[in-house]
């Protein structure tokens, strides 16, 4: 991980390492020989920070559409579904979050990874969906207006 | 304190060091009690049928009290799933947003139907069941255990007789000696007892290796035993019992984070405990979550369908997942589909519209 974008969270500067893709629910994929291996990018973790308690709604192998809903995640200050970034065969989760899942916090770029995804139809990354660091950093500069306003909305609300 | 009662404090799931350090004070706090015999189990919902932690809830006789972190409604109807039956206990633990929750429950009690568990005898115990969310500190549950432990002496000597056979020579005395009646009293400054035996608590704490569960739970206070769940679910979680009574019987055939027959039962009396819904979760009331709920932001694909397109949504995905055909709205809705669409949205649905509402 040599080189980084940065996206200001206000005060916060999300780390967005250029070695991999992004999905656009802000997982991270690095490809492997044969599909993807996702995890949690700095603006996800930002958001939930310290990870409590994360489950899988379904067991590996398992055929995923993409957006399909497959666990949940419970966080300091936060919960979430949580949804398949691309379509593929889920071949295995990181076992290691399910015994402690501030795995993530600590290392969410490297041993906080969460699951892999096969799917040989797919060759590049642009073909599943994901975009590169720039177009990422785009895109968080899209969201971000709507993700202060989830979070401002449902504290308040 | 009143004569000894059972207390049962379900560990939470969750590696939230608040939650496991409101468990570890709970136990710290109870044991300095008199006459209490606490039993720590890993959480409820997990615990495997006939496993060491169900066998120990069933060797519980008398009242006794469930601190989990779950609804009160989930955590009653897990354990008699289990065979671990009892009357409902009050507890008068209630959070303000609880208010809400007895009017609808009056809104649910008004029509007449018949209910499961008016035809079901039930063994004549309460258990009372304290969700752990309710409140961040140990006080209002160790007080409320306090109580409820008067509460069920006094009834105890009434109906001693049937339930527990001749009072013990402890029982009396506890009965008989000044009851503790400042709730929030100091537990460091309890009286010593006059003999050993009645004062000390006893922790015992069952371990069970068990992997995380999902399986729907009947509220047989709602259950009309319509059979919509039997029809609908095509896993073969459901069964009847010898008299033709539903029941969850191949809890372990569940797909894994379906809810699908939850949003068809038209009394919302099935509840999955682990859903992140709070009617179907178990929940009295619409009370929202408290935390942040990040779904939208991180791909939640917009809402906006009926119970039954989600449910039958959900089914076909299992199907699906399963190596089955999907099979959409023609299997197992016989009553919706046949009869007039416009019919108007039963409780559920209007439930799942004013938690949609509830979203941003």
């Amino acid at each position: 991980m040599t080189e980084l974008l940065t996206f200001m969270m206000g005060e916060y500067a999300a780390e967005i390492p250029v070695d991999r893709y992004y999905a656009k629910n802000h997982m991270w994929a690095q490809s492997s020989e044969t599909g993807f291996k996702f995890g949690f990018g700095a603006y996800a973790v930002r958001l939930l920070q310290d990870v409590y308690f994360l489950d899988w709604s379904l067991d590996a192998p398992a055929l995923l559409k993409q957006g399909q809903m497959i666990g949940s995640i419970e966080s300091k200050k936060a919960e979430s579904d949580l949804f398949a970034p691309m379509a593929g065969k889920l071949t295995q989760f990181n076992e290691r979050l399910m015994e402690d899942p501030s795995g993530i916090n600590v290392d969410k770029y490297g041993a906080g990874w969460l699951f892999e995804i096969e799917n040989e139809t797919i060759s590049d990354a642009s073909m599943a969906g994901l975009l590169d660091p720039q177009q990422y950093l785009e895109h968080l500069g899209d969201v971000w207006e709507v993700t202060q306003r989830t979070i401002k909305g449902q504290v308040n609300g | 304190m009143g004569k000894r009662i059972a207390v049962v404090i379900s560990q939470g799931q969750s590696q939230n060091p608040k939650k496991r350090q409101l468990e570890e004070d709970l136990v710290t706090k109870l044991m300095f009690e008199a006459g209490l015999d606490v039993t720590v189990v890993p959480h409820l919902y997990d615990l495997k049928p006939d496993g060491t932690g169900i066998l120990a809830l069933r060797g519980i006789k008398g009242d006794f009290v469930i601190c989990s972190w779950l609804y009160d409604r989930a955590a009653r109807w897990i354990l008699d799933r289990a065979g671990v039956e009892g009357h409902e206990g009050t507890s008068l633990l209630e959070s303000s947003a609880d208010e809400e929750d007895e009017e609808f429950e009056e809104e649910l009690e008004e029509d007449d139907k018949d209910r499961v568990i008016q035809s079901r005898d039930l063994p004549a115990r309460k258990i009372y069941c304290l969700d752990l969310r309710s409140h961040d500190s140990v006080e209002p549950y160790v007080d409320e255990i306090q109580r409820i432990a008067q509460e069920t002496a006094v009834s105890t000597v009434d109906l001693m007789g049937w339930i527990q056979g001749k009072p013990t020579e402890n029982q009396l005395q506890q009965y008989l000696s000044e009851p503790a009646t400042e709730s929030g009293a100091q537990t460091e400054q309890t009286q010593p007892p006059a003999s050993p035996d009645q004062s000390e608590s006893q922790v015992v704490r069952v371990e069970e290796q068990s992997g995380r569960r999902w399986y729907p739970v009947i509220d047989y206070s709602r259950c009309t035993n319509c059979m919509e769940c039997i029809d609908f679910c095509l896993f073969g979680v459901y069964g009847v019992d010898k008299i033709d009574t539903i029941l969850v019987e191949q809890p372990d055939n569940c797909r894994k984070g379906c809810p699908a027959c939850s949003r068809v039962c038209p009394e919302n009396a099935i509840i999955f405990p682990q859903h992140k819904t709070p009617a179907i979760a178990g929940a009295a009331d619409l009370a929202a979550s408290l935390k942040i709920d990040l779904s939208k932001l991180f791909g939640a694909p917009e809402e906006g369908k009926s119970a039954v397109d989600m449910a039958v949504l959900e089914r076909d995905e299992q199907l699906q997942l399963a190596g089955r055909d999907a099979v959409g709205e023609s299997v197992g809705l016989v009553k919706k589909t046949e009869g007039d669409s416009s019919e108007p949205k039963d409780k559920l649905d209007n439930l799942l519209d004013e938690l949609d509402s509830f979203d941003l």
